[in-house]
């Protein structure tokens, strides 16, 4: 092992390497996660987007090493600060966990527990990662609960989280995020179930307090509006598998996928009253089950005999695009 | 406690007749087993206070009663309404003993099976499944008759029956808590499992585990009784309610009732007592019956 200097400064901060993660069920094996890698380099903000069951919870999940029975991580590399934490042991990942790696949850009024404070929620983190004492502490969550704008914490830390609306639990389940100041935040779905006004207020939080603490974060979410308001790089999942990479604005403005030119499709134009919901044909394919080929094969309107035979493979496309088609789209091209 | 006054729970239990019967019974039984034998003049377990002359004297409203004895007396010229007294008193202690430590041995058992799962799980409720598809009495009577008798044994035995309801329940909360994402949060900020499930877990696990405390009281009083009634319970020097009952019950039919009538109603008013109010609690704290 001979690493220069130079390479660990360029190293990045979370590297995935053909992770696979598969559940084995009764109905036969499912390939959630098949084959995904990316990079997010310190201070990054990844977008992970796909449609439901694409794959993208768990690609998070198996980061944290929260894959359980009958899920199992069957290959592939997690490299966190250049260790692999596939490997790493349930001990080694419980420090990580919270204090390195944290998680904001997709829905507010279930992340908390209904009977304990928030307080007493926030300080949970504390004791567990750091070495403050208890007035330190409750001074951090203070702190903490300010930066992300809710007036008279100190008061708010005793109430419970019934006490507070979506929106301010959602900022409450923030703070818990960032308090151990970890260096890589995993949001999952993180405004899908709030109201469409908090969710910009939500977002812009989130960013701040990414900047604020110098942290990356893997945004995980469906909605790429969402992603293209927030990350700097996105990954497009399908069938746990990755489509399309890229910086976030060589893909909104020109994809090279068609899967992701119909999920962009697919957000609704407001300046345009008259015009129809764009929608992208037919159903992600059963995952047990995928045909031969590319996958997106019978949804896909440039789809020729090649596609149902050979699986494309990821290819340098234009601009920063990485994407796995047979036929890309050019840039303009619709 | 002033919170208490003013909430709905306590606004419900002023309108509902039968909590509140069930509960005075309770509590006149709770006085009663406290306080009562300082109350009455004899002890009956004390022989220098006992006198043959007074032997099976009937209830004082009836010709030959003694103003001594309100509820007559049994053969050994003891009073059966301080027996009573000093009976309810073994047999709440036992019943109140045995569900805390069933409930303690389940809820653990309950928790290990439902978090962990896996082979623990299966070998757990495999014991709970074999162990209710025998009548509880007769698991009770097979243990007292291999470990002999005795209030610890009564206890043992009650408690190797008790358990199973509360592993059950907590199993079945405890696989439906560990899915919500608040678990999964307490994972992700690293807390390790035995401090998930205790504090995370079992709180939420509790309230079903209440009204199921309530009523094995009760329970536990009839199965004692019954195990007294056939001669495996309590001894002889130490008799619960039920005991009096069988002691009683070899003279009954010679007219002398009062000797296991009086403790049967005993233990029929407290066992009703305790169910009322458990009925009052399941409706109460069950949120699918609001």
């Amino acid at each position: 092992m001979t690493i220069t200097i130079e390479t660990q400064t360029d190293q990045p901060l979370l590297e995935l390497k053909d992770l696979r993660t598969h559940f084995h069920t009764f109905a036969g094996v499912v390939k959630a996660v098949n084959g995904v890698s990316f990079k997010i380099g310190a201070g990054e903000i990844m977008g992970l987007v796909g449609e439901s069951g694409g794959g993208k919870s768990v690609v998070g999940f198996s980061i944290l090493g929260l894959i359980e029975s009958p899920g199992k991580i069957e290959g592939g590399e997690i490299l966190f600060d250049g260790e692999d934490l596939a490997k790493a042991s349930d001990e080694r990942l419980r420090e990580i966990r919270g204090r390195d790696i944290s998680m904001v949850f997709q829905d507010p009024m279930t992340s908390l527990n209904p009977l304990h404070t928030v307080g007493d929620q926030m300080d949970e983190v504390l004791r567990l990662h750091s070495n403050l004492d208890a007035d330190a502490r409750k001074q951090a969550c203070i702190k903490m609960l300010e930066s992300v704008g809710i007036s008279q914490a100190e008061e708010r830390l005793k109430a419970y989280p019934h006490q507070f609306s979506g929106g301010m639990r959602q900022r409450v389940v923030i703070a818990i995020a960032m308090l151990a100041q970890p260096r890589l935040i995993i949001a999952d779905e993180p405004t899908t179930a709030l109201d469409v006004t908090i969710q910009s207020q939500i977002l812009k939080l989130m960013r701040q307090q990414i900047a604020d603490n110098g942290a990356s974060m893997i945004l995980v979410t469906h909605d790429l509006a969402v992603v293209s308001e927030m990350a700097d790089h996105i990954t497009v999942l399908y069938c746990g598998q990755v489509v399309e990479q890229g910086k976030t604005r060589d893909i909104i403005e020109s994809p090279s996928h068609p899967y992701t030119r119909g999920l962009i499709d697919s957000i609704p134009d407001p300046t345009d009253r008259m015009a129809r919901l764009n929608q992208i044909p037919g159903n992600v394919p059963d995952i047990r089950n995928l045909p031969k080929g590319c996958n997106f094969r019978a949804r896909c309107p440039r789809a020729q005999d090649l596609c149902a035979e050979q699986e494309p493979t990821l290819k340098p496309q234009h601009n920063s695009l990485v994407s796995a088609c047979h036929f890309p789209l050019q840039p303009g091209e619709k | 406690m002033t919170r208490f006054f003013a909430s709905e729970f306590f606004f419900n239990y002023t309108r509902n007749w039968s909590a509140i019967i069930g509960s005075a019974l309770m509590f006149a039984f709770a006085f009663a087993v406290l306080v009562g034998p300082f109350l009455v003049a004899q002890n009956p377990y004390d022989i220098a206070s006992l006198d043959l002359m007074d032997s099976y004297k009937p209830p004082m409203w009836l010709e030959g009663g003694d103003p001594r004895f309100p509820f007559g007396t049994d053969g050994q010229g003891r009073d059966v309404w301080a027996s009573i007294l000093y009976g309810a008193r073994i047999s709440l202690f036992i019943g109140l003993a045995a569900m805390c430590a069933s409930c303690f041995i389940g809820t653990f058992l309950g928790l290990v099976a439902g978090f962990y799962g896996g082979i623990l799980d299966s070998i757990i409720m495999r014991i709970a499944d074999i162990q209710l598809s025998f009548p509880s009495i007769l698991i009770a009577l097979f243990l007292m008759s291999a470990v002999g008798t005795g209030i610890d044994k009564v206890l043992i035995a009650l408690t190797a029956v008790g358990w199973v309801v509360y592993a059950r329940t907590v199993r079945g909360s405890t696989l439906s808590e560990k899915q919500k994402e608040y678990v999964q949060a307490a994972k992700v900020a690293g807390l390790p499992n035995h401090k998930i499930i205790r504090k995370h877990i079992l709180p939420n696990v509790l309230t079903p585990l209440i009204v199921i405390a309530t009523i094995q009281v009760g329970t536990f009083v009839l199965i004692e009784a019954s195990l007294s009634f056939l001669g495996v319970g309590v001894p002889i020097t130490q008799p619960s309610l039920g005991l009096l009952i069988k002691n009683g019950f070899d003279v009954l039919f010679s007219g002398l009732w009062w000797t296991s009538v009086f403790p049967g109603l005993a233990i029929m008013m407290l066992v009703f007592g305790i169910n009322l109010f458990g009925d009052f609690l399941r409706d109460e704290l069950n949120p699918r019956l609001k």
